[in-house]
């Protein structure tokens, strides 16, 4: 799994910055050809991308069919309501259905840490992790990191406070990792029960006070908070955590005055983040995100294509 | 029953008997299944007496496993009695003693019948059942424990779950005293125990997995010593895996309390990181632990903390381990390995092979008030002959045995079974 032979994307955590660098360039130049709105068709013709999605999801799904639509890829979508999963299937047979059908890209999103390297291991398309349990999502931290990048010229000596969840969250993982692979520093903001105890081990300053963990902050990243967690315990309702961890304008005041405000969608409007934030013209860039996801995606289609191509040749 | 084998004689064999503390050159000559003479030798041959040359090798009491889990009954996919068996010897072991949460649970008393005459019927193998210590091993009502224990149970418990509710456990110590026997615990506080896949910190955080924090062993340990101290009951703490549960064991000993335990090879030789990359057959209960974690249970193993080592082999198929980690059984397969692990402590310096050789043999069977795990005239012929320094491989899948899952896979280790015999009859090698 190591530079540019990478055959699979499983995970940022262990990537090389020169890696990532390579993809931000690459979906750099995706995003300007998306905004010209020229397509590469003939890039990825005759290969058949499948959508595998073992929970729901919309926004990733279709960020990775238009994706590979664009590079001219045959594109499947396999929802785990219509497949035969639930049908007592193993993941592994699965496997062994989509060899059977020759697919080169698969895109797996699975409610469970770890479920895309078991399938890397057993089927011959390339696999890439579109969000695995609590554990990571590489796209979206690229995409982050090129929204950033755009916006702010560099990564590195960047402070980036990320706000919420980070226990349960695989998009808090995978920026932390990447983030900090290139240079920013990275601070996370939650309640205790939601931060791990060890998570200062991956490099990252733990604050409990939002006002605190986002002074002098250049980008503010929510995460969204699922309700089960409150059902579980770990918050004693929506309002409270609104109160000392959502986001609105009283406690933005403490970054800087430029800062970005990000959130990874989909949001919960009034719980990690007030609607006048989310809505902000000039401060929140969560829909160029959604943009920035699309460029990423061809980026990360078209570079594993082209190692393919080499461990074919 | 097949006729009575010719008398045995083992030439050329290091004798080590833990229990005497015998470590010599010599020779040892078997007779009716049962130990005739030992010593130096040369000793007289009998007529028509087969002769093993050990050139050299130790020739030590049977193994005696503390804690195994059977496939049978109810779980055949997994393991039978006779691929156990059939481990079991390859493994050196000649005792062992048997987890009662089968299908169904040992908690009958035909059940404990059945498992002993099983055992007999493979020719190979004494099994010990431990009996369930509530019905079903569901850890509500208290089982027949006075049945249970006069059909032979070795002692109680519930398996690979904790005895939960404080109450329940402070009335099976009381009860179970009156029997003279022990209660044997899975020590992990079951809330925090409860979907974790790994031990909490870094390793857990990285990889995104619902984690397990240490202490959870600690809390229960500290509890059920508490409990002991009240009822006066015995109580036996298995797999232990944590520095800390360790320091309140000892503190437990040193003040006389009825508290021991044993340890498994994977807590002495594995740390977190085996399960590095999801690996599901590194994913055990209670999970692998840190580095400290580790060097404190071989620290505990050297100075006496910890009774005994038992192989925890908890047999899987292929289907209960080829899932997402945290979705995967946990357990893992331990009878062939227990030996060689163990020994690999012994050429790391940190055990003389007497001492290791002891937690795996008189020291066990103690425990368990068997008679076995002796090198003495009389005593079972139960043996195992081994080559210390001879180096293998463990590879998943050429394992004795059908259960293949074991968390050691790739490992070098050295110290080879040359041949297992159980009452004078060879049964491996």
């Amino acid at each position: 799994m190591s530079g540019s032979v990478r055959r699979h994307l499983l995970a940022i955590e262990g990537m090389q910055p020169s890696e990532i660098l390579s993809l931000l360039d690459l979906a750099e130049n995706y995003a300007l050809l998306n905004r010209s709105g020229k397509t590469q068709r003939d890039l990825l013709r005759g290969r058949t991308l499948i959508n595998l999605f073992f929970e729901d999801s919309t926004r990733t799904r279709t960020s990775f069919e238009l994706a590979g639509k664009r590079l001219g890829a045959d594109v499947i979508n396999m929802a785990v309501a219509t497949s035969s999963v639930n049908k007592g299937e193993t993941l592994l047979d699965t496997a062994a259905t989509l060899n059977a059908m020759h697919c080169d890209l698969l895109v797996v999103r699975h409610g469970q840490s770890g479920a895309p390297s078991l399938l890397a291991r057993k089927v011959d398309a390339a696999v890439i992790n579109a969000g695995d349990g609590t554990h990571e999502h590489p796209t979206q931290a690229l995409l982050d990191a090129l929204t950033i990048r755009r916006r702010k010229g560099r990564i590195a000596g960047l402070t980036v406070a990320i706000c919420g969840d980070i226990t349960h969250s695989r998009v808090a993982r995978s920026n932390i990792h990447l983030l900090g692979a290139l240079g920013a520093r990275v601070r996370v903001i939650g309640p205790p029960t939601l931060i791990p105890a060890e998570i200062g081990r991956l490099g990252v300053e733990v604050f409990h006070d939002t006002p605190a963990g986002l002074a002098g902050a250049d980008v503010v990243m929510a995460l969204r908070l699922q309700t089960e967690r409150m059902v579980r315990g770990l918050v004693p309702s929506a309002r409270e955590y609104f109160r000392f961890w959502g986001l609105d304008a009283d406690k933005l005041a403490a970054a800087r005055a430029d800062a970005l405000v990000m959130h990874p969608g989909p949001m919960n409007r009034g719980v990690e983040i007030d609607s006048a934030i989310a809505d902000d013209p000039v401060r929140s860039v969560i829909k160029e995100q959604v943009e920035m996801g699309v460029a990423v995606r061809m980026a990360v289609l078209d570079a594993l294509a082209r190692s393919a191509r080499r461990h074919a040749a | 029953m097949p006729p009575e084998p010719p008398p045995l004689v083992f030439t050329s064999v290091r004798l080590l008997d833990p229990a005497s503390g015998l470590d010599a050159p010599g020779e040892l000559l078997v007779r009716g299944g049962r130990i005739a003479d030992l010593g130096p030798g040369p000793h007289a041959r009998p007529e028509g007496a087969m002769v093993v040359d050990g050139a050299g090798a130790v020739l030590c009491p049977g193994l005696v496993d503390m804690r195994v889990a059977l496939g049978e009954p109810g779980f055949e996919y997994r393991e039978t009695l006779d691929s156990a068996a059939a481990a079991a010897a390859a493994g050196g072991i000649t005792t062992l003693a048997a987890l009662p949460d089968s299908r169904p649970a040992i908690d009958d008393p035909a059940l404990v019948h059945f498992l002993r005459m099983r055992g007999e019927a493979t020719g190979s193998l004494t099994v010990l059942p431990y009996g369930a210590l509530t019905r079903g091993c569901r850890g509500e009502e208290m089982a027949e424990l006075g049945l249970l224990r006069e059909a032979g149970a070795v002692a109680f418990t519930d398996g690979a779950r904790t005895i939960g509710p404080a109450r329940l456990m402070q009335r099976a110590l009381a009860y179970a005293r009156a029997l003279g026997a022990r209660i044997v615990q899975h020590p992990e506080e079951p809330s925090l125990a409860e979907g974790g896949a790994a031990t909490s910190g870094e390793l857990a955080t990285r990889l995104g997995l619902p984690a397990i924090p240490a202490c959870a062993e600690a809390m229960q340990v500290a509890r059920d010593i508490r409990l002991a101290e009240l009822t006066g009951g015995a109580v036996h703490f298995a797999h232990v895996s944590t520095g800390e549960a360790l320091g309140l064991i000892r503190a437990a000993k040193a003040r006389g309390l009825p508290v021991t335990c044993d340890t498994a090879p994977p807590y002495f030789d594995l740390n977190e990181t085996a399960i590095g990359d999801f690996r599901t057959y590194a994913k055990l209960s209670p999970p692998l632990r840190g580095e400290a974690d580790r060097l404190a249970v071989v620290a505990a193993l050297a100075d006496g903390t910890i009774d005994a080592i038992a192989s925890d082999h908890q047999p899987r198929d292929a289907d209960d381990k080829r899932l997402p980690f945290a979705q995967a059984a946990p357990g893992g397969a331990g009878l062939a390995t227990l030996l060689g692990v163990t020994l690999a402590q012994v050429h790391g310096g940190a055990l003389d092979l007497a001492r290791a050789l002891g937690l795996l043999t008189a020291a066990p069977a103690s425990l368990l008030a068997a008679e076995a795990g002796r090198l003495a005239r009389g005593a079972p012929a139960d043996l195992c002959l081994f080559a210390p320094e001879r180096a293998w491989r463990v590879a998943a899948g050429a394992l004795a045995g059908k259960a293949q899952n074991t968390p050691f896979d790739g490992r070098a280790l050295e110290g080879v079974v040359s041949g297992t015999w159980k009452a004078g009859r060879r049964v491996f090698g």
